[in-house]
Order: structure tokens, then sequence, then C-alpha cells
């Protein structure tokens, strides 16, 4: 190797120590390297054969490439009780939950969400409280109980100069955190280092988001709960990730139909933004609910324990905001409407706030190491 | 717990998969077949642990393999690497039946790669296992608990009482206690002695302390030393295994497929008194790593170092634990251990022997030396950008020849030359019966599926009846 890229390596291992995750993720890729077995699991094992030496950015790509099938786990000769204990499902996921906080901002929110299974719970519930008091302090403390119809019924609960308020900035500011969080993970781990961009590469790694390829091993599944193939995480993940984003056409139409058509809610059931939230809000409870029950069942070999508890927090704030969402529409000409109101709209703006500091970011992340991958794997295509 | 005060119709005494073969077979001719693996659970499957394809015969591509890998074409293959010690018989029998391997396979739950065209040179020949041996081994024992066959890890069987080749009970230690399983039918598939290292030193002396296990530590031989002992009639040279070049470094027991070292053929290697002791590129490494292990056993302390430069060390897979590095030869010597000015001679002279030509990592190429004893007929090219490269050598043995002779019905034959009653034998404690000396990669795993398929229906048909 180059001589002066080795220093620049070295240069960037001396700067910060590094992680136990880090160097043990460092020792099992030179097993792995030397093995090869599991070329065909995922894009994990293509991308590691690319290399020889692994930077802690090369790591922290590859960590945020694994999609956590936990087939190369239950494959593995060297996986515990073996000496080499190979087990990089875990140690990945390990890994990951630091890039997270590393590469947050701003950067004291990443650190402070680092242990983030109880935070991320406590945010939800204290925006939550402080939702309701809000509402019953501005408005008259009647409006949470009393049966609110037509036209603006939502906005005599909590006005809508306050909802477009809270949920903008909130938005706004998750949307901001996660960009420049992606661009400090995209400039750390040398995102575009030696490979040109291409639409081509953009539209497989697009590809691979869509279909969760790397949750298809291929075709006959992943090792979801034990060492059996399985598709449920695959299928599970889909319902969350097109649930949540129906859910986001839901709020998009409505906003439209508000202020471009004047259209003012509450909408029809068969209007396109209760459609859209209904389905969506259906899709994400059992996506959800489904993945909440693959993590209590599947076998704890292969997975990081410090980091579940951020994982079953983060899919249950997504669990609850469905589930009052389509609550909120079967009570919403109900006495009950401006309760379920005030707690739809404060786990909503939880989960904007923890968005970029939890496992949600990973979805920024896992789209940008696929696609360096993809533009890795095109500059290597002609030569193979 | 299964029921061991019943008399089973199988015992299958092995967990890899030609024991896994010959249970799953016997199970669905309707036998009751329980099955004695000594390893725990998470060391489950022998060797087939530690493999990662099967060699099959197919006329014409299928799914997993490429082109067409036909019956002559296999034979010779064999012939070559065993110089003819081999039963032509049984070997095209096992070359013949190998065809419908791969699909008895997948009817059991095993998922193969796709077929890799061009990237590697066996997916012609060889069907691969998606994630390798410990998947197929996953799915086997899947698919044989849900046929109901009974499976009992921490189970060695020690003791087979057998009255004039009639088997009809076997001593086992179950999670260390003492247990008896009667049966009508035995399989041994419990593979070879090479983790016994009292037995090995019997042939080897001391040099056996330096011999690393690649595979299973459970391969103790316990079962083929019985029955040898109880009048079965053996094949296969005892002194003779398969072994392959590995890191010096690696452990001595377990260390599996990522400890061998690729890097011969574009090194040079010399042993501790820094002499080189054999053509390094004599041919391609596939169908030479299997001899390394060998001469690197018959050298003095049973170890050997490749030394190659920063040009050569991108042409081979990388080894999982760092080579020594140095600037200077001389240095680097000082680090291996070795005498420093005698591997400075022996590099300069090899450097001063190499002809000018077109290296070809791939192929035999015209890289070579002139007049250098013995000489680099290959990839030979001048170690001389630093840093330069060590990897220490140790022979890592991969599974010994002695074992039970069987017919082509995998029944074992007994020292009178009569067949045994109710006892089979398939696997590395058969494979000595085809494989005579050398091997062919994937080749193991054909032995062990046509032979435990075989091994399992006749057993069944005794045991039934």
């Amino acid at each position: 190797m180059d001589g002066i890229e080795r220093l620049l390596r070295d240069a960037e291992r001396n700067a910060a120590p590094e992680t136990d995750a880090m160097q043990d993720a460092r020792r099992q890729m030179a097993i792995c390297n030397a093995c090869r077995y599991c070329e065909s699991y995922c894009a994990v094992f293509p991308a590691m054969t690319m290399r020889r030496e692994f930077s802690a950015g090369d790591l922290t790509h590859l960590a945020n490439l694994c999609h956590g099938c936990k087939g190369c786990y239950h494959a593995c000769q060297y996986a515990p009780p073996h000496a080499f204990n190979v087990n990089i499902p875990a140690t990945f996921a390990q890994l990951r939950q630091e890039s997270y906080a590393a590469y947050a901002w701003p950067a004291p929110m990443g650190r402070l969400f680092e242990r983030n299974g109880t935070v991320v719970s406590l945010v939800a519930a204290i925006v939550v409280t402080l939702v309701l008091l809000a509402t019953v302090a501005l408005q008259d403390p009647a409006v949470l109980w009393t049966p609110q119809r037509g036209t603006g019924a939502f906005f005599r609960v909590i006005p809508l100069w306050l909802i477009n308020l809270l949920a903008g900035s909130t938005f706004l500011f998750a949307i901001v955190a996660m960009a420049v969080g992606g661009v400090r993970y995209w400039r750390g781990t040398a995102g575009g280092a030696g490979a040109p961009a291409s639409m081509a590469a953009a539209r497989d790694a697009t590809t691979d988001i869509l279909t969760l390829r790397n949750l298809g091993g291929g075709g006959h599944g992943c090792n979801d709960l034990d060492d059996s193939f399985a598709q449920h995480r695959r299928w599970l993940h889909q319902a969350m990730m097109y649930g949540f984003l129906l859910c986001f056409a839901a709020t998009s139409t409505g906003a439209i139909y508000h202020h471009v058509f004047g259209w003012h809610s509450p909408h029809a059931f068969l209007s396109l933004p209760v459609q859209f939230g209904t389905w969506g809000g259906v899709l994400l409870c059992i996506g959800t609910a489904g993945l909440i029950w693959v993590k209590t069942v599947t076998d704890p070999g292969p997975v990081a324990k410090r980091v579940v508890g951020g994982e079953y927090a983060i899919l249950i704030l997504l669990f609850l905001v469905s589930a009052t969402g389509l609550l909120l529409l079967a009570v919403r000409h109900t006495g009950a409407m401006g309760i379920m109101l005030a707690l739809h709209f404060g786990l909503v703006l939880a989960l904007f706030v923890a968005a970029p500091y939890s496992k949600l970011v990973h979805g920024v992340y896992r789209g940008l190491a696929l696609l360096r991958h993809a533009r890795e794997r095109r500059a290597r295509a002609p030569s193979a | 717990m299964p029921d061991l005060a019943r008399t089973w119709d199988v015992l299958v005494a092995g967990g890899g998969n030609a024991a896994l073969c010959a249970a799953i077979e016997a199970r669905r001719a309707g036998a009751s077949v329980i099955m004695a693996e000594h390893a725990p659970k998470p060391m489950r499957g022998g060797n087939s642990r530690h493999t990662r394809n099967i060699r099959a015969l197919h006329p014409a591509p299928t799914e997993v393999l490429t082109d067409s890998y036909l019956e002559e074409e296999y034979w010779d293959d064999l012939l070559r690497v065993t110089g003819g010690r081999t039963d032509e018989g049984l070997a095209r029998l096992c070359i013949r039946a190998s065809q419908h391997a791969p699909d008895f396979l997948k009817s059991c739950g095993v998922v193969f790669q796709p077929s890799l065209s061009g990237t590697l040179s066996l997916s012609r020949t060889n069907a691969f296992f998606l994630g390798g041996g410990k998947a197929l081994v996953n799915a086997l024992y899947r698919t044989a608990e849900r046929l109901g066959i009974a499976v009992l890890y921490d189970t060695e069987v020690q003791h087979i009482e057998m009255r004039d080749g009639f088997a009809t009970e076997a001593i086992v230690s179950h999670n260390g206690f003492p247990e008896r399983i009667r049966f009508r039918a035995l399989v041994a598939a419990s593979g070879g002695f090479q983790a016994n290292r009292d037995w090995l030193r019997k042939y080897w002396g001391d040099a056996a302390d330096n011999f690393q296990i690649r595979g299973t530590p459970y391969a103790q031989g316990r079962v083929l030393r019985d029955l040898l002992d109880g009048g079965a009639q053996e094949v296969g040279d005892p002194t003779q295994f398969h072994a392959v070049a590995n890191d010096a470094r690696a452990p001595m027991e377990d260390g599996g497929l990522a400890m061998r070292l690729d890097c011969v053929p574009f090194a040079i290697v010399v042993n501790r008194d820094v002499e080189r002791f054999y053509d390094e590129g004599e041919d391609v490494w596939p169908k030479r790593y299997a001899i390394w292990g060998r001469l690197i056993a018959q050298q003095p302390g049973q170890v050997a170092f490749a030394i190659t430069d920063s040009l050569a060390e991108r042409d081979y897979l990388p080894s999982v634990f760092p080579p020594y590095r140095a600037n200077t030869v001389a240095d680097l010597a000082g680090m291996a251990g070795l005498d420093p000015q005698k591997l400075e001679r022996v590099v300069a002279e090899y450097n001063a022997s190499v002809r000018p030509g077109t290296f070809k990592p791939m192929v035999p190429d015209d890289c070579r030396t002139e007049g250098l004893t013995p000489p680099k007929s290959h990839w030979a090219r001048p170690i001389a950008t630093p840093p330069f490269v060590c990897h220490p050598l140790r022979p890592g043995i991969t599974f010994t020849f002695l074992g039970l002779k069987v017919n082509e019905r995998a029944r074992v034959l007994m020292q009178d030359g009569t067949l045994s009653a109710n006892v089979f034998a398939s696997g590395e404690i058969m494979s000595g019966n085809i494989l005579g000396q050398g091997y062919l990669a994937g080749f193991g795993m054909a032995i062990g599926t046509v032979f435990g398929r075989i091994a399992g229906q006749e057993a069944a048909r005794l045991g039934r009846n």
C-alpha cells in the first residue's frame, strides 16, 4: 500500500482511542476476509473483500451496510463458543449505535441519546405531558372532553398556529439534524473515496432500499428467529416503512388540502388524507408490533444487548403514534377526541425530536452505506 | 431424553454430514433412528462444520453448477490425485451417485449458492453451500428433528458390543453419564482419528505435537479403533493424512479453513534451517495445496516460513494473523527467528536465478528460476519490494486415511473377508476405501453424502426386519 495512505490511516487511528467494538470488529473482519464463506449472504461481505485493511471509517461503513439478518452468525464456524468468538451481527449493531452517536448533530444531543432506550421513552412522555398541560392552559379545559364536530374541530383543541409551530419546528429540526448527521457520516466514512458517483449507483441503492434486498438472503430469507430461514423481518419492516411513508403522504395531502384548496379537516373517511393515514397506520401497527415480537422471541446469540433497549423504545413509540392515530380516527366525533388528539400529537412530536438520535436515523446511514457500496461495486464491475 | 430402554432400529454414531444423511435416509425408510453426536450442540457437525462445497457430477448446467462434469473427467481427476490408490468400483459408484447429492441435500433444506461464473475455478465441478458447512449442518439437523430422529449431543460412543460381526449395543457416555443404546443396525459415521494425538504419535513420534488439527477436536477415532479391535477389516495407510499449510500461530485444534495460507505459489518457502525444500510454483494452488501440509510435516520442527514481499502480497488472500513485516530481509529473519545472513543469501540466490517473464497469477506462467535447486517453476519474481513479508507455516491436518473396509452397500467387511451382519460405515471413517492418498476439493462431502445415504437405506432395511 501507498505509504502516505498508510500514514493517514495511522493518524486517523491515533486521533481518538477506538472503542472496544471497533477494535473487535477489525479483528473479526480479518477472520471473515480469510474465510469468505458468507459471500452470498448480503452486501457486507462483497464490500469486505474489496478491502484488505479496515480503517475506522471502513468498519463504520460495513456496520451500517449490515441489515442484521444474522445469516452469517448462524453459518459461522467461528461463532461462540469457538475461541475466535465471531459475532458480526452483534458487533456491527454496537458499532452502528456508536456511529449514530458519533455523527449526530448537535453532538451533545448525540451523546445524550447514546444510551437512548430510556431517554427516548422519557422524552416522549415529557413532551406528551407538556402538550396536554399546554392545551388545557391555553384553552378552556372543558374542550378536552367535550365532543367537537365539523370543520376545524381539531383546532378547537389545539390551535392551528400551535400545531404548525410545534410540528413544523420539530419536523424541520429532525430533517436538518439528520441531514447534517448524514453529511458528517458520509465524510467520516470517506463516502466518496475512489468510486465515481453515477445515476446507476443511485438507482441500485434505491432499489436495495425499496425492496430490502439484503433482508432477503438471496431469496430464501434470513435467520430471523434461529438457524431456520424466514422473511418475517423483511415483510414486517416493509409494512413499517411503507406504512410510515403512507402516513407521511397523509400529512402532506392534508397540508395541500388545507393550504392549496382550502379544504379543512376533519376530512371524510374516503378522502385521500384519511385513506393514506388509515392504511399507513394499520401497516405501521402491524410492522412495529411484529418487529417487537421478532425481537422478543429471536435467538439472543447474535443480538447486541446494549442496543436492544433503544430499539424497543423506538418501535413502541412508532406503534403508539400509529395506534393513537387510528384511535383518533375512531373517536374523532366523540368526547374522547380532545385527549386522543393531544396524546397523538405529543407522541408525533416526541418521534420528531428523537428521530435524529435513535434507531430511526439508520434510514439515512443505511441508505448512504448502500449508495457507497453500489458505487464501489459499479466501479469494480468492468474489471471483475 | 429419548427412551434408552428400547431397541432402536438404527444407531448412527457421529454427527456430521455422513451421519445425518444416513440418519435421514433410514428414518425416511421408516426406521426408528437415534444419533449419538460426541460434540455439544454449538459445535456439532464434525468436520462438515468447516466444509464449503460438494463435488458433483452433472451432464448439463444446473442452478448451482456451471457447464458439465462427467464421469470420466471426475474419475481422471480422482486417479490423478490418488495416484491410482483407490477402489475403482466404489469410486465410480460414488461419482455416479454424486449427481443426485445436491438435490438430496436440497430436499433436506440445504441452500446452495447460485453458480458464480468465472470468479471461482471450482464453480464448474463443485456446488457451494450458502454460508458453508455449518449452515448445511444446521439444515440437516433441523430436518432430522422434524422427521423424529432422536439426537443425543455430548454423547460419545465408547464401545460397540460385537460378536462374529454382529453388533448389538453401544456403551456411550451421555453428558458424562454411562448409558447403553441397543440397536438392530449400526452406522459408524464418526470420522477419522486425526484429533487423537496419542494415536498420531504412534506413527509420527514427537512431531505429532506440532500438527495442528484443522477441524473438530472430537475426531478421536474411538469408534474406528473399537471396531478394528472387534474384528473389522482396515483400509488405508494409517500413517497418512490430508494436510495443508496452516498459519503456524493457529489454534492447535478447530482453527478451520481461515487458518490455511495461500501464499506459497507467490513466495519462497524455507525450513527452520533456512533451506528451500520444494518447488513452490509447481502447479496452480488448488492442485498443490494438499501436498504442502505433508511437506512441512517432514521438515525439522514441523515448521516452515513463506517469504514474500509487498509486490506479491496482493496476489493471495489476506491472512487472519498479520504476517511479520520488515524493511530488510535480515530484520525479517530476526522476527521469524531465522538466521539473518543465511536468509539474505537464500533470497539473493533466488533473486539472481529468476528469469524475466509475464506474471499471470491464476495460470501457470513463464516466470521461473534457472539454475536453482529446487527450482521454482512458475510465478517466480524477485523478492525485492520492501516491506518484506514472512508467514510462518505448520501442517494443518484435515483427516486421516485409515478407515473401515466397506463394500458397495456401505457394509463393513470383517478381517476374515466376511460381511458384518449389521454394521455400516459412511464418511471419513471409510473414505480411505476411495482416497488412498491425496484429495479432491469437495470429494469428502460427496463420499459422506453418497455412502451416508446408502448406509442409511441398508441399515433401515435390516433394522425393520
